[in-house]
Protein backbone atom coordinates (compact mmCIF):
# COMPACT_ATOMS: atom_id res chain seq x y z
CA UNK A 1 0.00 0.00 0.00
CA UNK A 2 2.88 2.36 0.87
CA UNK A 3 4.52 1.69 -2.52
CA UNK A 4 1.24 2.50 -4.28
CA UNK A 5 0.89 5.67 -2.20
CA UNK A 6 4.39 6.87 -3.12
CA UNK A 7 3.86 5.89 -6.76
CA UNK A 8 0.57 7.72 -7.14
CA UNK A 9 1.93 10.91 -5.52
CA UNK A 10 4.26 11.24 -8.52
CA UNK A 11 1.21 12.31 -10.50
CA UNK A 12 0.59 16.04 -10.15
CA UNK A 13 -3.20 15.80 -10.05
CA UNK A 14 -3.11 13.12 -7.33
CA UNK A 15 -0.63 15.14 -5.29
CA UNK A 16 -3.02 18.12 -5.47
CA UNK A 17 -5.93 15.91 -4.46
CA UNK A 18 -3.84 14.44 -1.63
CA UNK A 19 -3.02 17.86 -0.12
CA UNK A 20 -6.54 19.20 -0.63
CA UNK A 21 -8.05 15.99 0.75
CA UNK A 22 -6.03 16.14 3.97
CA UNK A 23 -7.19 19.72 4.57
CA UNK A 24 -10.83 18.92 3.71
CA UNK A 25 -11.00 15.81 5.89
CA UNK A 26 -9.31 17.59 8.79
CA UNK A 27 -11.75 20.53 8.62
CA UNK A 28 -14.78 18.26 8.16
CA UNK A 29 -13.90 16.25 11.28
CA UNK A 30 -13.35 19.41 13.36
CA UNK A 31 -16.76 20.84 12.47
CA UNK A 32 -18.43 17.43 12.50
CA UNK A 33 -17.75 16.83 16.20
CA UNK A 34 -19.91 19.77 17.14
CA UNK A 35 -22.64 19.20 14.53
CA UNK A 36 -23.08 15.50 15.33
CA UNK A 37 -23.21 16.14 19.08
CA UNK A 38 -25.78 18.91 18.58
CA UNK A 39 -27.84 16.42 16.56
CA UNK A 40 -27.46 18.61 13.49
CA UNK A 41 -25.66 16.05 11.34
CA UNK A 42 -27.99 16.56 8.40
CA UNK A 43 -27.13 20.26 8.07
CA UNK A 44 -24.05 19.20 6.05
CA UNK A 45 -26.20 17.06 3.78
CA UNK A 46 -28.67 19.90 3.24
CA UNK A 47 -25.93 22.41 2.52
CA UNK A 48 -24.24 20.08 0.03
CA UNK A 49 -27.47 19.96 -1.99
CA UNK A 50 -27.64 23.74 -1.86
CA UNK A 51 -24.03 23.82 -3.04
CA UNK A 52 -24.95 21.56 -5.96
CA UNK A 53 -27.82 23.87 -6.92
CA UNK A 54 -25.57 26.92 -6.78
CA UNK A 55 -22.87 25.18 -8.87
CA UNK A 56 -25.53 24.47 -11.51
CA UNK A 57 -26.57 28.13 -11.51
CA UNK A 58 -22.93 29.27 -11.68
CA UNK A 59 -22.20 26.89 -14.57
CA UNK A 60 -25.23 28.10 -16.52
CA UNK A 61 -24.38 31.75 -15.87
CA UNK A 62 -20.68 31.22 -16.62
CA UNK A 63 -19.35 32.10 -13.14
CA UNK A 64 -16.60 30.29 -11.22
CA UNK A 65 -18.59 27.51 -9.45
CA UNK A 66 -16.78 27.37 -6.10
CA UNK A 67 -16.49 31.13 -5.54
CA UNK A 68 -20.14 31.56 -6.56
CA UNK A 69 -21.24 28.80 -4.18
CA UNK A 70 -19.51 30.13 -1.05
CA UNK A 71 -21.87 33.09 -0.34
CA UNK A 72 -24.94 31.11 -1.47
CA UNK A 73 -24.20 28.20 0.87
CA UNK A 74 -23.38 30.55 3.76
CA UNK A 75 -26.72 32.34 3.28
CA UNK A 76 -28.48 28.95 3.13
CA UNK A 77 -26.81 27.89 6.39
CA UNK A 78 -27.98 31.06 8.13
CA UNK A 79 -31.51 30.60 6.72
CA UNK A 80 -31.58 27.02 8.07
CA UNK A 81 -30.46 28.28 11.47
CA UNK A 82 -33.10 31.02 11.56
CA UNK A 83 -35.88 28.76 10.31
CA UNK A 84 -35.08 26.14 12.94
CA UNK A 85 -34.74 28.64 15.80
CA UNK A 86 -37.27 31.35 15.10
CA UNK A 87 -40.13 29.74 13.26
CA UNK A 88 -42.60 26.91 13.54
CA UNK A 89 -40.54 24.78 11.16
CA UNK A 90 -38.28 22.20 12.86
CA UNK A 91 -34.58 22.12 12.00
CA UNK A 92 -34.79 18.88 10.01
CA UNK A 93 -37.84 20.14 8.07
CA UNK A 94 -36.01 23.41 7.29
CA UNK A 95 -33.02 21.42 5.95
CA UNK A 96 -35.32 19.19 3.87
CA UNK A 97 -37.15 22.19 2.36
CA UNK A 98 -33.95 23.99 1.42
CA UNK A 99 -31.99 20.98 0.16
CA UNK A 100 -34.85 19.57 -1.95
CA UNK A 101 -35.52 23.01 -3.44
CA UNK A 102 -31.84 23.56 -4.28
CA UNK A 103 -31.50 20.09 -5.81
CA UNK A 104 -34.65 20.65 -7.88
CA UNK A 105 -33.45 24.06 -9.10
CA UNK A 106 -30.04 22.57 -9.99
CA UNK A 107 -31.52 19.64 -11.90
CA UNK A 108 -34.03 21.92 -13.65
CA UNK A 109 -31.33 24.32 -14.82
CA UNK A 110 -29.14 21.48 -16.08
CA UNK A 111 -31.99 19.95 -18.05
CA UNK A 112 -32.89 23.20 -19.83
CA UNK A 113 -29.24 24.01 -20.56
CA UNK A 114 -27.85 21.02 -22.49
CA UNK A 115 -24.08 20.66 -22.56
CA UNK A 116 -23.24 21.49 -18.96
CA UNK A 117 -24.05 18.02 -17.58
CA UNK A 118 -20.54 16.61 -17.47
CA UNK A 119 -19.01 19.30 -15.26
CA UNK A 120 -21.99 19.39 -12.93
CA UNK A 121 -21.89 15.61 -12.59
CA UNK A 122 -18.35 15.88 -11.26
CA UNK A 123 -19.71 18.15 -8.49
CA UNK A 124 -22.50 15.70 -7.74
CA UNK A 125 -20.31 12.60 -7.44
CA UNK A 126 -16.87 14.18 -6.96
CA UNK A 127 -13.76 13.76 -9.03
CA UNK A 128 -10.11 13.49 -8.13
CA UNK A 129 -9.26 14.83 -11.58
CA UNK A 130 -11.25 17.98 -10.90
CA UNK A 131 -8.83 19.56 -8.39
CA UNK A 132 -6.77 22.09 -10.32
CA UNK A 133 -4.16 24.45 -8.86
CA UNK A 134 -6.75 27.19 -8.38
CA UNK A 135 -9.01 24.83 -6.40
CA UNK A 136 -6.05 23.72 -4.31
CA UNK A 137 -5.16 27.30 -3.36
CA UNK A 138 -8.80 28.07 -2.50
CA UNK A 139 -8.89 24.89 -0.43
CA UNK A 140 -5.68 25.82 1.41
CA UNK A 141 -6.84 29.35 2.20
CA UNK A 142 -10.33 28.34 3.35
CA UNK A 143 -8.96 25.31 5.23
CA UNK A 144 -6.52 27.46 7.21
CA UNK A 145 -9.34 29.92 8.02
CA UNK A 146 -11.61 27.08 9.21
CA UNK A 147 -8.93 25.50 11.43
CA UNK A 148 -7.85 28.88 12.84
CA UNK A 149 -11.42 30.03 13.63
CA UNK A 150 -12.28 26.66 15.20
CA UNK A 151 -9.20 26.73 17.43
CA UNK A 152 -9.89 30.32 18.57
CA UNK A 153 -13.53 29.62 19.46
CA UNK A 154 -13.18 25.98 20.57
CA UNK A 155 -14.28 26.70 24.16
CA UNK A 156 -17.34 28.67 23.05
CA UNK A 157 -18.18 25.96 20.50
CA UNK A 158 -17.95 23.34 23.26
CA UNK A 159 -20.18 25.43 25.54
CA UNK A 160 -22.95 25.93 22.96
CA UNK A 161 -22.68 22.30 21.88
CA UNK A 162 -22.99 20.90 25.40
CA UNK A 163 -25.55 23.26 26.93
CA UNK A 164 -26.84 26.18 24.91
CA UNK A 165 -29.18 27.52 27.61
CA UNK A 166 -26.39 27.74 30.18
CA UNK A 167 -24.05 29.38 27.69
CA UNK A 168 -26.71 31.96 26.85
CA UNK A 169 -27.43 32.60 30.54
CA UNK A 170 -23.81 33.42 31.40
CA UNK A 171 -23.52 35.82 28.48
CA UNK A 172 -21.95 33.73 25.71
CA UNK A 173 -23.13 35.11 22.36
CA UNK A 174 -24.84 31.88 21.35
CA UNK A 175 -26.40 33.21 18.14
CA UNK A 176 -23.03 34.52 16.96
CA UNK A 177 -21.25 31.20 17.58
CA UNK A 178 -24.12 29.27 15.98
CA UNK A 179 -23.68 31.46 12.90
CA UNK A 180 -19.89 30.94 12.95
CA UNK A 181 -20.38 27.17 13.14
CA UNK A 182 -22.89 27.27 10.25
CA UNK A 183 -20.47 29.36 8.15
CA UNK A 184 -17.58 26.98 8.87
CA UNK A 185 -19.80 24.05 7.87
CA UNK A 186 -20.71 25.86 4.63
CA UNK A 187 -17.05 26.39 3.78
CA UNK A 188 -16.23 22.71 4.45
CA UNK A 189 -19.08 21.64 2.17
CA UNK A 190 -17.96 23.95 -0.64
CA UNK A 191 -14.29 22.95 -0.57
CA UNK A 192 -15.09 19.26 -0.10
CA UNK A 193 -17.73 19.02 -2.79
CA UNK A 194 -15.15 19.14 -5.63
CA UNK A 195 -13.47 15.92 -4.53
CA UNK A 196 -16.16 13.98 -2.65
CA UNK A 197 -19.21 15.24 -4.50
CA UNK A 198 -22.34 16.88 -3.12
CA UNK A 199 -23.87 13.50 -2.34
CA UNK A 200 -21.00 12.20 -0.22
CA UNK A 201 -19.37 15.23 1.45
CA UNK A 202 -21.70 15.14 4.47
CA UNK A 203 -20.41 11.66 5.32
CA UNK A 204 -16.97 13.18 6.00
CA UNK A 205 -18.59 15.47 8.56
CA UNK A 206 -20.53 12.69 10.28
CA UNK A 207 -18.55 9.40 10.14
CA UNK A 208 -15.25 10.37 11.85
CA UNK A 209 -17.04 11.93 14.82
CA UNK A 210 -19.27 8.88 15.24
CA UNK A 211 -16.21 6.61 15.16
CA UNK A 212 -14.38 8.81 17.67
CA UNK A 213 -17.37 8.72 20.05
CA UNK A 214 -16.56 5.06 20.73
CA UNK A 215 -12.97 5.84 21.69
CA UNK A 216 -13.01 9.16 23.53
CA UNK A 217 -13.64 10.26 27.09
CA UNK A 218 -13.88 13.99 26.49
CA UNK A 219 -14.64 16.56 23.81
CA UNK A 220 -11.01 17.48 23.17
CA UNK A 221 -10.06 13.83 22.73
CA UNK A 222 -13.10 13.28 20.51
CA UNK A 223 -12.11 16.12 18.20
CA UNK A 224 -8.48 14.96 17.96
CA UNK A 225 -9.38 11.29 17.38
CA UNK A 226 -12.02 12.27 14.78
CA UNK A 227 -9.46 14.28 12.79
CA UNK A 228 -6.90 11.44 12.93
CA UNK A 229 -9.51 8.87 11.77
CA UNK A 230 -10.73 11.24 9.08
CA UNK A 231 -7.28 11.93 7.60
CA UNK A 232 -6.25 8.25 7.90
CA UNK A 233 -9.42 7.05 6.12
CA UNK A 234 -8.87 9.61 3.39
CA UNK A 235 -5.32 8.38 2.72
CA UNK A 236 -6.45 4.72 2.78
CA UNK A 237 -9.48 5.50 0.57
CA UNK A 238 -7.44 7.50 -1.94
CA UNK A 239 -4.78 4.79 -2.17
CA UNK A 240 -7.31 1.99 -2.64
CA UNK A 241 -9.21 4.00 -5.24
CA UNK A 242 -5.90 4.29 -7.14
CA UNK A 243 -5.09 0.58 -6.79
CA UNK A 244 -8.61 -0.69 -7.54
CA UNK A 245 -9.51 2.08 -10.01
CA UNK A 246 -12.71 2.89 -8.09
CA UNK A 247 -14.42 6.29 -7.54
CA UNK A 248 -12.38 8.23 -4.97
CA UNK A 249 -15.30 9.73 -3.00
CA UNK A 250 -17.08 6.41 -2.61
CA UNK A 251 -13.88 4.58 -1.62
CA UNK A 252 -13.09 7.18 1.07
CA UNK A 253 -16.61 6.89 2.48
CA UNK A 254 -16.30 3.07 2.52
CA UNK A 255 -13.00 3.43 4.42
CA UNK A 256 -14.83 5.63 6.94
CA UNK A 257 -17.64 3.09 7.20
CA UNK A 258 -15.15 0.28 7.93
CA UNK A 259 -13.47 2.49 10.57
CA UNK A 260 -16.85 3.13 12.18
CA UNK A 261 -17.64 -0.60 12.31
CA UNK A 262 -14.18 -1.40 13.76
CA UNK A 263 -14.55 1.32 16.43
CA UNK A 264 -17.96 -0.05 17.34
CA UNK A 265 -16.55 -3.59 17.64
CA UNK A 266 -13.69 -2.28 19.81
CA UNK A 267 -16.21 -0.44 22.02
CA UNK A 268 -18.35 -3.59 22.46
CA UNK A 269 -15.27 -5.70 23.30
CA UNK A 270 -14.07 -3.08 25.82
CA UNK A 271 -17.44 -3.14 27.58
CA UNK B 1 -25.70 44.74 51.22
CA UNK B 2 -28.50 44.17 48.72
CA UNK B 3 -27.65 41.34 46.34
CA UNK B 4 -30.76 41.29 44.14
CA UNK B 5 -33.48 43.91 43.95
CA UNK B 6 -36.62 43.64 41.85
CA UNK B 7 -38.88 46.70 41.61
CA UNK B 8 -42.43 46.68 40.21
CA UNK B 9 -41.60 43.97 37.70
CA UNK B 10 -44.43 43.35 35.25
CA UNK B 11 -44.50 40.92 32.35
CA UNK B 12 -47.50 40.45 30.13
CA UNK B 13 -48.16 38.68 26.87
CA UNK B 14 -51.16 40.33 25.19
CA UNK B 15 -53.74 40.71 27.93
CA UNK B 16 -52.29 37.94 30.08
CA UNK B 17 -50.11 39.02 33.01
CA UNK B 18 -47.37 36.52 33.90
CA UNK B 19 -46.66 38.70 36.95
CA UNK B 20 -47.67 42.22 37.88
CA UNK B 21 -45.79 44.79 40.00
CA UNK B 22 -43.59 42.18 41.59
CA UNK B 23 -41.12 43.64 44.09
CA UNK B 24 -38.66 42.07 46.49
CA UNK B 25 -35.05 42.40 47.60
CA UNK B 26 -32.46 39.88 48.73
CA UNK B 27 -29.47 40.62 50.94
CA UNK B 28 -26.10 38.96 50.55
CA UNK B 29 -26.26 35.38 51.79
CA UNK B 30 -30.04 35.09 51.42
CA UNK B 31 -31.47 31.84 50.08
CA UNK B 32 -34.76 32.38 48.27
CA UNK B 33 -37.06 29.50 47.26
CA UNK B 34 -39.55 30.43 44.54
CA UNK B 35 -42.68 28.29 44.66
CA UNK B 36 -45.96 28.22 42.77
CA UNK B 37 -48.06 26.01 40.52
CA UNK B 38 -47.17 25.17 36.92
CA UNK B 39 -47.47 28.20 34.66
CA UNK B 40 -47.24 30.72 37.52
CA UNK B 41 -44.10 32.25 35.98
CA UNK B 42 -41.32 30.80 38.16
CA UNK B 43 -38.94 29.94 35.32
CA UNK B 44 -39.93 33.10 33.43
CA UNK B 45 -38.94 35.18 36.45
CA UNK B 46 -35.53 33.50 36.43
CA UNK B 47 -35.22 34.24 32.73
CA UNK B 48 -35.96 37.91 33.46
CA UNK B 49 -33.21 37.94 36.12
CA UNK B 50 -30.83 36.26 33.65
CA UNK B 51 -31.71 38.86 31.00
CA UNK B 52 -33.14 36.29 28.59
CA UNK B 53 -36.70 37.70 28.80
CA UNK B 54 -37.30 41.44 28.74
CA UNK B 55 -39.97 42.51 31.25
CA UNK B 56 -42.81 44.81 30.15
CA UNK B 57 -41.91 47.25 32.94
CA UNK B 58 -39.99 47.44 36.19
CA UNK B 59 -36.32 46.99 37.01
CA UNK B 60 -33.90 44.28 38.13
CA UNK B 61 -30.74 45.25 39.96
CA UNK B 62 -28.06 42.68 40.66
CA UNK B 63 -25.25 43.55 43.07
CA UNK B 64 -24.09 47.12 42.74
CA UNK B 65 -24.54 47.19 38.98
CA UNK B 66 -27.70 46.26 37.13
CA UNK B 67 -28.12 43.08 35.03
CA UNK B 68 -24.46 42.81 34.04
CA UNK B 69 -23.17 41.36 37.28
CA UNK B 70 -22.03 37.77 36.87
CA UNK B 71 -24.60 35.08 37.63
CA UNK B 72 -24.13 31.33 38.09
CA UNK B 73 -26.98 29.31 36.59
CA UNK B 74 -28.16 25.74 36.87
CA UNK B 75 -30.79 25.18 34.15
CA UNK B 76 -33.91 23.10 34.56
CA UNK B 77 -33.34 21.03 31.45
CA UNK B 78 -31.19 18.00 32.25
CA UNK B 79 -31.84 16.34 28.92
CA UNK B 80 -28.17 16.04 27.94
CA UNK B 81 -27.07 13.89 25.03
CA UNK B 82 -26.15 10.59 26.75
CA UNK B 83 -23.37 9.99 24.20
CA UNK B 84 -21.75 13.39 24.67
CA UNK B 85 -18.03 12.86 25.27
CA UNK B 86 -17.46 15.64 27.81
CA UNK B 87 -15.34 15.22 30.92
CA UNK B 88 -16.54 16.70 34.20
CA UNK B 89 -13.58 19.11 34.05
CA UNK B 90 -14.60 20.35 30.59
CA UNK B 91 -18.19 20.88 31.75
CA UNK B 92 -17.17 22.74 34.91
CA UNK B 93 -14.58 24.87 33.11
CA UNK B 94 -17.22 26.05 30.59
CA UNK B 95 -18.59 28.17 33.46
CA UNK B 96 -15.53 30.39 33.14
CA UNK B 97 -16.48 31.64 29.68
CA UNK B 98 -18.07 34.79 31.11
CA UNK B 99 -14.72 35.89 32.55
CA UNK B 100 -12.11 34.65 30.06
CA UNK B 101 -11.38 36.52 26.88
CA UNK B 102 -10.07 34.94 23.70
CA UNK B 103 -6.52 33.57 24.06
CA UNK B 104 -6.72 33.88 27.87
CA UNK B 105 -5.98 30.71 29.85
CA UNK B 106 -8.76 29.14 31.93
CA UNK B 107 -8.85 30.06 35.65
CA UNK B 108 -7.64 26.59 36.69
CA UNK B 109 -7.39 27.45 40.38
CA UNK B 110 -11.00 28.58 40.50
CA UNK B 111 -12.18 25.48 38.62
CA UNK B 112 -10.27 23.19 40.99
CA UNK B 113 -11.70 25.04 44.02
CA UNK B 114 -15.25 24.61 42.70
CA UNK B 115 -14.66 20.90 42.14
CA UNK B 116 -13.35 20.62 45.72
CA UNK B 117 -16.27 22.58 47.20
CA UNK B 118 -18.72 20.20 45.54
CA UNK B 119 -16.60 17.15 46.57
CA UNK B 120 -16.18 15.94 42.99
CA UNK B 121 -12.48 16.59 42.37
CA UNK B 122 -11.97 12.79 42.06
CA UNK B 123 -14.52 12.74 39.21
CA UNK B 124 -12.95 15.53 37.14
CA UNK B 125 -11.61 13.27 34.37
CA UNK B 126 -14.71 11.07 34.26
CA UNK B 127 -17.15 11.27 31.36
CA UNK B 128 -20.08 13.46 32.43
CA UNK B 129 -22.64 11.08 30.93
CA UNK B 130 -21.45 8.21 33.14
CA UNK B 131 -22.20 10.08 36.40
CA UNK B 132 -25.21 9.39 38.61
CA UNK B 133 -28.03 11.98 38.75
CA UNK B 134 -26.75 13.45 42.01
CA UNK B 135 -23.15 13.63 40.78
CA UNK B 136 -24.30 15.34 37.58
CA UNK B 137 -26.19 18.00 39.51
CA UNK B 138 -23.12 18.65 41.66
CA UNK B 139 -20.96 18.96 38.53
CA UNK B 140 -23.45 21.45 37.04
CA UNK B 141 -23.52 23.33 40.34
CA UNK B 142 -19.71 23.48 40.26
CA UNK B 143 -19.99 24.96 36.75
CA UNK B 144 -22.45 27.58 38.05
CA UNK B 145 -20.05 28.34 40.90
CA UNK B 146 -17.19 28.92 38.44
CA UNK B 147 -19.45 31.39 36.59
CA UNK B 148 -20.25 33.36 39.77
CA UNK B 149 -19.42 33.27 43.44
CA UNK B 150 -21.99 35.98 44.25
CA UNK B 151 -25.39 34.88 42.96
CA UNK B 152 -26.57 31.39 41.98
CA UNK B 153 -29.83 30.86 40.09
CA UNK B 154 -31.11 27.28 40.26
CA UNK B 155 -34.12 26.09 38.28
CA UNK B 156 -35.68 23.03 39.92
CA UNK B 157 -32.30 21.42 40.62
CA UNK B 158 -33.68 18.50 42.64
CA UNK B 159 -35.87 17.19 39.80
CA UNK B 160 -35.15 13.55 38.99
CA UNK B 161 -33.01 13.06 42.10
CA UNK B 162 -33.73 10.21 44.48
CA UNK B 163 -34.30 10.93 48.18
CA UNK B 164 -30.71 10.50 49.38
CA UNK B 165 -29.21 12.42 46.42
CA UNK B 166 -31.68 15.23 47.07
CA UNK B 167 -30.76 15.35 50.76
CA UNK B 168 -27.05 15.47 49.92
CA UNK B 169 -27.61 18.13 47.24
CA UNK B 170 -29.59 20.35 49.62
CA UNK B 171 -26.90 19.89 52.27
CA UNK B 172 -24.29 21.06 49.74
CA UNK B 173 -26.45 24.09 48.88
CA UNK B 174 -26.66 25.03 52.57
CA UNK B 175 -22.86 24.83 52.79
CA UNK B 176 -22.45 27.11 49.77
CA UNK B 177 -25.08 29.53 51.03
CA UNK B 178 -22.78 30.69 53.82
CA UNK B 179 -21.12 33.06 51.32
CA UNK B 180 -23.38 33.10 48.26
CA UNK B 181 -26.88 34.38 47.56
CA UNK B 182 -29.05 31.63 46.08
CA UNK B 183 -32.34 31.86 44.20
CA UNK B 184 -33.96 28.46 43.63
CA UNK B 185 -37.18 27.54 41.87
CA UNK B 186 -38.64 24.44 43.42
CA UNK B 187 -41.67 22.22 43.02
CA UNK B 188 -40.78 20.49 46.23
CA UNK B 189 -43.34 21.83 48.71
CA UNK B 190 -42.33 19.45 51.49
CA UNK B 191 -41.67 21.96 54.26
CA UNK B 192 -38.52 20.12 55.35
CA UNK B 193 -37.11 20.84 51.87
CA UNK B 194 -37.91 24.55 51.84
CA UNK B 195 -34.32 25.08 52.85
CA UNK B 196 -34.10 28.78 52.04
CA UNK B 197 -34.49 31.53 54.63
CA UNK B 198 -36.95 33.34 52.32
CA UNK B 199 -39.88 32.28 50.15
CA UNK B 200 -41.51 33.89 47.14
CA UNK B 201 -44.85 32.32 46.26
CA UNK B 202 -46.14 33.10 42.76
CA UNK B 203 -49.37 31.21 43.44
CA UNK B 204 -52.11 33.72 42.41
CA UNK B 205 -54.31 32.37 45.21
CA UNK B 206 -51.59 32.61 47.82
CA UNK B 207 -49.07 35.34 46.97
CA UNK B 208 -46.27 35.69 49.51
CA UNK B 209 -42.79 37.06 50.04
CA UNK B 210 -41.12 36.78 53.41
CA UNK B 211 -39.26 34.39 55.66
CA UNK B 212 -39.79 30.67 55.45
CA UNK B 213 -41.10 30.16 59.00
CA UNK B 214 -43.81 32.76 58.41
CA UNK B 215 -44.76 31.11 55.09
CA UNK B 216 -45.09 27.69 56.72
CA UNK B 217 -47.22 29.18 59.53
CA UNK B 218 -49.55 30.86 57.02
CA UNK B 219 -49.83 27.74 54.86
CA UNK B 220 -50.93 25.76 57.94
CA UNK B 221 -53.40 28.51 58.88
CA UNK B 222 -54.69 28.59 55.29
Amino acid sequence: MLTSLIEMLNYGFILRAFIAGIIITLCAALIGSSLVLRRQSMIGDGLSHVAFGSVAIATVLGFAPLEFSIPIVIIAAIIILNLSQNSKINGDAAIAVLSASALAIGTFLISINQGVNIDVNSYLFGSILAINEHDLILCLVLGIIIIFVFLIFRRQIFAITFDESFARAIGVKVDLYNAILAILCSLVVVIGMRMLGALLISSLIIFPCLSALYLSKNFRQNTIIATIISVFCFIVGLTFSYILNTPTGATIVIANLIALILCRIYHVIQK
Amino acid sequence: MISLQINNLTLKYGRHYVFKNLSFALDEGDFLCIVGPNGSGKTTLLKCILGEVKPTSGSIKIGINSQNERIGYLPQNTNYNPNFPASVYEVVSSGALNQTRLFMPLPKKKITQSLKKLHIENLSQKRFSTLSGGQRQRALLARALVASEDLLILDEPSNNLDYSSKEYFYHTLKELNQNITIVMVTHDLDHRNLIGNKILSLDPNFPFFGNTAEYVRRVHAH
